[in-house]
């Protein structure tokens, strides 16, 4: 037997190094920032560390601590999800949607994920001084016509106004409660080696529309959001198919975020194949031109599934057999090794690690 | 999409790695730098070193424009930054670059105002925007970016506007080239010289590389294709004995440059004496500064600079990664002390530089991830 200390030394000097990342990779995040900047609201690494450091450590419990989209409470012999989210999108009207909407699909999303069937949501507002009660109105329309078509209620509320200049016109926050009803204990943290990795249609859609819509970039488009809510889409892929291990909607920090947060929770590696992952051209031009990749471009309307892999097939019919479904596709599959990263086969014939970005992607200069 | 995936394509790919393998000699090694950050990114982003023989190695040359700046010139834009009713702004990679005390978003943070844009010509419309405000761009990159700073300031001029000015960090790339080739402890058998700054400079000026250094250098586009076919052409020199200036790039790249772009840099700028770079030190006359006649719109003349200089961290070996004389992960601090998240170098900053694309795509030694890729 070789002592741990003579196996280090015996590996390439590359294989020590990599070794000694991977020992830093997985300390315990520590905050070194002393003030909040934007890369803490990304949904990467910097989101992370701050989950991690200051929420975790001071919340501390075992509904908390899987870090899903919601959280599962024992409730009277049944089950019970619940999840809240703060929207803050600038502008607050897009292509394809708008605040309201997505405040309502967003946490929607969040519920079915969780394997639950949404039920009841709360909308809290932070409105500035000055803000149009016009565009007040059409943003509560668009969140009434989304909650009916998601079979959910708004069913309580808060409302605060702040001095002009506090706030960007209006913040939505909205909190929802959902009934488990499947026997099914969801959780990416159970993705084992011959799963599959797959998503619900084209990504990136959301966060190039959002870009493009601040109008600072010039580019002229037909993209449009795809905010959706995806419980009735959750349903039937868990009708069809039992075996599926987990789910995630791809919002903020998109699908590698998605396919990273699934590595590190099962110790698993993700294999994706980029040639199988469905971008709309529009999509993919844009994030050409700003040296953007799809991968971490937020949907509002897709999830990540992965699926056991004797059941891809069940699960690809029934995803493909809903509308918000028709673009699926089987991007990927879990290995074993390396364990706890993303692994991208590019269409280029390449391989190339995706890890988690630190902060928001920054287009390049050149 | 068209203009894109004919680059990319997986069938050609493979026949010109068979033609790259056929031109190796056996027993030889062979080192050469692609000198552009953009060709760093486009290897790792598509994992083109797969399609490499073990005897080619890449290595990652001084060419990303944000690696290069030195602490001192970002503690420099972060004192103009905080000077009373300044709005500053800068390309998107420069906002994490580290100076001494903190990046653009840590200043941001705290009091400063410093924001994203995509083109200087943003700024000129934040200028407009803000007339009680100063605006000052903050003017990276090497003479791809240098004539549209220098267009910018042509513009504020023709507007008349007098509250914007640009903070100058404008770079050549022949003096740092030349500076890696007299360093003492590399051995290069050739460049991937760089496609984007070619658009403006021209070939012409590499000239000297192929004549007096002996070393071949072709020109290159940006798609994975263009990467593999510059290395086969640089093969094929060497296999034939042959040092050249060659352009693979040619459907973008004139031979003698754009002259336009040329005549609108000098009109605004000229050469400074000399230059800190970070990690390869003071390179003479490879930098830009505004000249005197377009003063009203410097902001080393508008603001009294202090002009810092501050030593690059000890542990951080930017400028062996940046010469070649290193790979990024033989650097003592790489990947544990130095990261995508805390950068102590510049080269981990910038999705471009060496150590950040190395780190995030490329960390795994090529057979566990052919392994692990393995349908």
């Amino acid at each position: 037997m070789t002592s741990p200390s003579q196996q280090y030394k015996e590996l390439s000097r590359e294989e020590q190094v990599l070794q000694r990342i991977e020992k830093a990779r997985a300390r315990k995040a520590k905050l070194k920032e002393e003030r909040i900047v934007l890369a803490h609201g990304s949904g990467g690494k910097a989101t992370q560390t701050l989950i991690e450091a200051v929420f975790l450590e001071a919340f501390a419990n075992p509904m908390l601590a899987p870090l899903e989209d919601g959280a599962v409470l024992a409730a009277h012999g049944g089950r019970l999800a619940f999840t809240c989210d703060s929207y803050v999108v600038s502008p607050l009207f897009f292509p394809g949607g708008d605040i309201g909407d997505l405040a309502v699909n967003g946490t929607v999303n969040d519920l079915a994920v969780s394997g639950a069937r949404p039920l009841w949501l709360s909308a809290g507002f932070i409105l500035e001084e000055g803000f149009p009660v016009a565009d007040l109105e059409r943003i509560v329309g668009s969140m009434a016509a989304a909650a009916e078509r998601a079979g959910v209620q708004v069913v309580t509320g808060d409302t605060k106004v702040v001095q002009r200049g506090k706030a960007d016109g209006c913040y939505v926050n909205t909190a929802g409660v959902g009934v488990i009803e499947r026997p099914l204990e969801l959780g990416v943290a159970t993705a084992r080696p011959g799963d599959a990795v797959l998503v619900s249609g084209p990504i990136g859609e959301h966060g190039i529309t959002i870009m493009l819509a601040r109008g600072e970039l010039d580019i002229e488009s037909s993209v449009a959001s795809d905010t959706a809510p995806l419980n009735g889409l959750v349903e039937r892929l868990l009708d069809a198919a039992p075996g599926v291990r987990g789910l995630r909607d791809a919002t903020r920090g998109g699908v590698a975020t998605i396919c990273n947060e699934v590595a590190r929770a099962a110790g698993v590696a993700v294999v994706i194949d980029e040639e199988a992952v469905p971008v709309r051209p529009d999509v993919r031009g844009a994030c050409e031109l700003l040296g953007i990749d799809p991968l971490y471009v937020a949907c509002e309307g897709r999830l990540v599934a992965v699926v056991d892999g004797d059941q891809v097939d069940a699960a690809m019919d029934a995803l493909r057999s809903h509308p918000l479904g028709e673009g699926a596709a089987v991007i990927g599959r879990i290995g074993d090794d390396p364990p706890g990263l993303v692994l991208l086969k590019t269409s280029f014939g390449g391989t190339r690690i995706v890890d988690l970005l630190v902060g928001d992607p920054l287009p390049r200069i050149c | 999409m068209r203009f894109v995936d004919e680059f990319r394509d997986a069938e050609k790919a493979q026949a010109l790695a068979a033609q790259i393998a056929a031109l190796c000699e056996p027993g030889r090694q062979y080192k050469f730098m692609e000198v552009c950050g953009g060709h760093t990114h486009t290897i790792y982003k598509h994992g083109l070193e797969d399609y490499l023989p073990e005897s080619i190695t890449l290595v990652h040359g001084p060419g990303c424009p944000v690696c290069v700046i030195p602490m001192g010139r970002v503690d420099d834009a972060i004192f103009i930054a905080r000077q009373p009713d300044v709005i500053m702004t800068s390309f998107g990679d420069m906002m994490r670059v580290p100076g001494s005390n903190g990046a653009f978003f840590d200043a941001n943070a705290q009091d400063a105002d410093i924001r994203m844009v995509y083109s200087p010509l943003d700024s000129l419309k934040i200028a407009r925007q803000n007339p009680d405000k100063r605006v000052v761009f903050m003017a990276i990159g090497f003479e791809t970016t240098a004539p549209s700073s220098a267009m910018t300031v042509l513009r504020a001029e023709m507007e008349g506007l007098e509250n914007f000015s640009i903070f100058c960090n404008h770079v050549t790339i022949i003096p740092a080239i030349k500076a890696i080739l007299d360093s003492p402890d590399l051995r290069l058998d050739g460049f991937i010289g760089p496609g984007h700054v070619s658009t403006v400079i021209g070939c012409r000026p590499y000239e000297f590389i192929a004549r007096d250094y002996g070393k071949p250098l072709v020109c290159a586009g940006f798609e994975p294709l263009d990467l593999l076919q510059s290395i086969y052409m640089l093969m094929l020199q060497l296999k034939e004995g042959r040092s050249q200036v060659e352009n693979q790039y040619s459907r973008v790249v004139p031979w003698d440059g754009n002259l336009k772009a040329l005549q609108v840099i000098n009109q605004v700028m000229e050469l400074r004496p000399y230059f800190e770079w970070r990690g390869l030190g003071f390179i003479s006359h490879s930098a830009l500064r505004v000249r005197e006649s377009y003063a009203a719109y410097d902001a080393e003349r508008q603001f009294l600079v202090p002009g810092v200089r501050v030593a690059d961290p000890k542990a951080c070996q930017c400028g062996e990664v940046l010469k070649g004389v290193l790979k990024p992960w033989e650097c003592k601090v790489f990947g544990t002390a130095c990261t995508p998240e805390t950068p102590i170098g510049t080269c981990m900053v910038s999705p471009e530089g060496a150590c950040a694309a190395y780190y995030n795509f490329g960390r795994f030694t090529r057979q566990r991830v052919k392994e692990a890729t393995r349908a």
